[in-house]
């Protein structure tokens, strides 16, 4: 059971992995993306990880997306044209990425080995996870959230001196 | 065997329950039009049975009777995929709704809860923010000027207000201690109206933050910029006719009773009676698993009357107004409910 849904829904993930990169509309890419997210919640879900598997179809599937989808409709962005690509790309940029994935998995491998996953019907408890989040990682999950205050930060701003030039401008 | 058992329980389960939700749909649109009825002077629908009980029906085979046109200039396969996403988020995430007494069971089947869930809440608040690709999606696959301003609107304003409303339920969730609804409930449960999350739970701000966020989230009045008529025709759903539109129409409802549910399971004390125990629990097994449902209906009721209410008497926003009251009023406010009510939890 645990085996066919997998099955199921990594190829989902996958196929909507390609679909994104083939489409030549942005919305039909944004929704692709969708699609990939919301496999990986059920993935999640069958690894045990059920708060990881609702908050990652509310916050990417829903909040972020739903932010991509209202960008591109707000701009109106058309159809993209293909080109063949730049010769120089093709030649170099397989062999290259190629490569740099290669090393990347070594790498990976090399420290930490092929851990096993196992599919299961025990579901971590969200206690467990806040536990775990608020003693033992408490200090990577400070730091993620100060990061993030910092890009808020950021964003006001950049609003802020928009504003302030418009109303400069005005002024004069 | 085991599996099969619990596939037709299931699907047993999920049958009976989309049908009374359907239904509870039809009839909320003839509660509407009849209440708003009422506070403009006028009867309502009144002609089709007795006292116009009929009308939803015939409103039903209206729609699918109707010429269904799909414009020439939309993206086809989207504009067909948007009203499926909207009626079918809005209807699934009654799943996890535990609408009478958990402890009926028959053979280990609760009856009336399709499945209960951990992180029952989590699960309606993700499938509520996947219902907004249906209406963005509708307005931008319209390829018309109005559709897509109301789905710009539509999607700013949800994505605003779900902060506010996820942040309102928090304090809910410390006080239980768990995300499972059926938890929640019981934890409400001891004293009646005292134990309900709203009074005893001294939750009332969250119970107003949620309301308003609600509203907005389910684009009624006074929120509904959306579908503002006077300045967007129709707005999402411009462009969409016959059962398409119907399909809008019923996810808007069912949307409006499953907020009904939540703040019924979160702050009135889902199923549990008001009186407590003050009212002896009955021995006769069918009373005792009718009058869980009876309450828990009751609550859903009134909080859909009050939303009637609400749109036959407020104005509409203006969308700067909107936007103001969810980032600088109910946000904070939210975030100051879940401090004190934490400091109150470690206070005790």
């Amino acid at each position: 059971m645990h085996l066919i849904l997998f099955l199921l829904f990594a190829g989902l993930c996958l196929a909507g992995a390609i679909n994104l990169l083939l489409q030549s509309h942005p919305i039909n890419s944004a929704l692709s993306l969708i699609v990939v997210m919301t496999s990986l919640a059920v993935l999640y879900l069958l690894l045990g990880a059920e708060f990881l598997a609702a908050a990652q179809v509310i916050v990417y599937a829903g909040a972020v997306m739903v932010l991509f989808t209202f960008v591109i409709m707000l701009l109106n962005a058309g159809r993209e044209e293909h080109t063949l690509g730049s010769r120089a790309a093709r030649t170099v940029g397989f062999p290259a990425v190629a490569a740099i994935l290669a090393i990347l998995a070594t790498v990976i491998l090399h420290i930490q080995g092929l851990g096993t996953a196992t599919m299961q019907d025990g579901i971590t408890s969200t206690e467990d996870l806040s536990t775990i989040l608020f003693t033992k990682l408490l200090l990577p999950f400070e730091v993620t959230s100060v990061l993030i205050l910092i890009a808020i930060l950021g964003a006001v701003a950049l609003a802020r001196r928009g504003d302030g030039d418009t109303e400069r401008l005005a002024g004069k | 065997m085991n599996l099969l058992y619990f596939f037709i329980w299931s699907l047993l389960k999920v049958i009976v329950v989309t049908v009374v939700m359907l239904l509870g749909v039809a009839y909320t649109v003839l509660l509407e039009r009849k209440l708003v009825g009422r506070i403009q002077n006028r009867w309502g629908p009144s002609r089709v049975g007795p006292f116009g009980l009929l009308q939803p029906l015939v409103d039903g085979a209206k729609s699918f009777l109707k010429e269904d046109i799909i414009p020439t200039a939309v993206d086809k396969p989207l504009y067909l995929l948007a009203p499926m996403i909207a009626l079918g988020c809005a209807l699934i995430s009654i799943a996890v709704v535990p609408f009478g007494d958990p402890g009926i069971a028959v053979s280990g089947f609760r009856l009336f809860q399709i499945s209960d869930v951990n992180i029952g809440l989590l699960v309606i608040l993700g499938i509520t923010s996947i219902g907004v690709y249906g209406v963005a999606l509708a307005g931008w696959s319209s390829n018309n000027k109005y559709s897509l301003l109301g789905s710009l609107r539509s999607s700013a304003q949800l994505v605003s207000y779900e902060l506010a409303l996820g942040l309102s339920l928090v304090g809910v969730v410390l006080r239980a201690g768990s995300l499972n609804l059926r938890v929640i409930v019981e934890s409400q449960a001891s004293k009646g109206l005292l134990t309900w999350n709203i009074f005893g739970g001294l939750q009332i701000f969250a119970f107003f933050i949620y309301l308003m966020a609600a509203y907005a989230e389910t684009n009624r009045s006074p929120f509904d910029l959306p579908e503002a008529e006077s300045e967007l025709t129709a707005g999402y759903h411009t462009e969409y006719s016959s059962m398409k539109f119907a399909m809008f129409f019923m996810a808007e409802y069912a949307n409006m009773i499953t907020v009904g549910c939540v703040a019924t399971m979160l702050f009135l004390g889902g199923w549990t009676s008001p009186l407590g125990n003050l009212l002896p629990t009955p021995q006769n097994i069918v009373l005792r698993s009718l009058l869980p449902i009876f309450w828990f209906v009751l609550k859903v009721f009134s909080f859909l009357f009050l939303y009637v209410w609400v749109r036959g008497t407020l104005p509409r926003f203006r969308y700067d107004q909107l936007m103001n009251f969810g980032w600088r009023y109910l946000l904070p406010l939210a975030i100051l409910n879940i401090v004190g009510t934490s400091l109150w939890l470690a206070y005790k």
